[in-house]
């Protein structure tokens, strides 16, 4: 077998893959090569998690916006720009649509970019989307001109109407933020993927690589995790793993699937006894 | 003349303009916003807004989230 064709025929999902190549995850009209999306929450240091993130190789990663404290060294912001990721200001913790609005603005200013990740929980102790608010803020936020990503239950319903509104994405959970819970309606996400004409990414609830592999068989576009990386016993070494895991996810996808069968299908031509 | 700096009362010197507060808390430019009673203030426009007294002025980064 030639280098080429070991290549072709490799590690789906290789960087030298051609097939790869001409697969990039499109969000508003804007290409990533990685369909992981990370956030930055958990990471025991800085330094981790910027190897996390380098390991992990995404394009595209969260950040929160936070009041300055007075003194703070080092910051993530230093680390995207050195890396060349693009940051994905998001508002989280906000609880009402007038909240997220006011946080989207800030990050638009500070980071210079009009993409949000858009957060509105109904809750601490479940962090689960507010359908109502969400709904209220992410129509603002379409008619200022932001690029909406809204982190959405797993409903197809709510996803839809996110979609008519001019969000850029739909982001349902697999499951609460922070659990790795996994994905707790396969259904449901393969009914949003369906019916949905913008890029669907999983958001939240990924606790594995198998996991992450799953979303993107079930069809979704890119996976957005955090915890599952930054909260491992070995963060970098997590990243490496979801990095592949997204790669092959997405590559068994495209590839489609044998059908279920009940019962045995042999592999081998029949046997001829003599 | 007081102000609430990040939630905090702080006294500036009158004149101070919303890039006085900013520089008082951060060396950093890029990656900061502020707000003055939740009305965001372009950075060009930081070192041209006074701030009056009581305002509320607010000073956010990214940081880890999310």
């Amino acid at each position: 077998m030639s280098a080429e064709t070991t290549e072709a025929a490799g590690a789906a999902g290789t960087a030298q893959d051609p097939r790869r190549a001409a697969d990039p995850l499109v969000i508003a009209g804007r290409r990533f090569g990685s369909r992981l999306i990370t956030g930055t929450g958990g990471a025991p240091s800085m330094s981790v998690l910027e190897e996390a993130l380098i390991a992990s190789g995404t394009e595209l990663t969260t950040v929160a916006m936070r009041r300055v404290a007075p003194g703070t060294q080092g910051s993530v912001w230093d680390v995207l720009q050195r890396n060349g990721i693009a940051p994905l200001p998001n508002t989280a913790g906000c609880f009402t649509a007038a909240e997220a609005v006011r946080t989207a603005r800030l990050g638009r200013e500070a980071l210079e970019t009009d993409w949000v990740k858009l957060e509105v929980v109904a809750d601490e102790r479940t962090l689960l989307p507010d359908p109502v608010e969400l709904l209220d803020a992410a129509e603002r936020l379409v008619d200022e001109g932001f690029t909406v990503l809204p982190y959405t239950s797993d409903d197809p319903v709510l996803a839809r109407r996110l979609e008519q509104l001019g969000c850029a994405a739909v982001m349902p959970l697999a499951a609460p933020i922070g659990s790795g819970l996994g994905i707790r309606n396969p259904h449901n996400i393969e009914l949003i993927v369906e019916q949905a004409s913008v890029p669907v990414i999983i958001d939240a609830g990924i606790g594995t690589a198998s996991e992450a592999a799953q979303a993107m068989e079930l069809g979704c576009d890119a996976v957005l995790l955090a915890t599952a990386v930054t909260r491992a016993q070995d963060p970098v070494l997590m990243a490496g793993a979801m990095r592949d895991a997204v790669r092959a996810g997405r590559a068994a996808r495209l590839a489609g699937r044998i059908p279920v069968r009940r019962h045995a299908h042999a592999s081998s031509p029949p046997a001829e006894h003599p | 003349m007081d102000v609430i700096v990040n939630g905090e009362r702080r006294t500036v010197a009158p004149g101070s303009t919303v890039g006085d507060v900013v520089r008082s808390l951060t060396g950093a430019r890029s990656g900061v916003a502020a707000a003055v009673n939740d009305e965001v203030v372009p950075k060009g426009g930081w070192d041209d807004t006074p701030v009056a007294e009581n305002d509320r002025v607010d000073v956010l980064t990214a940081v880890q989230g999310g």
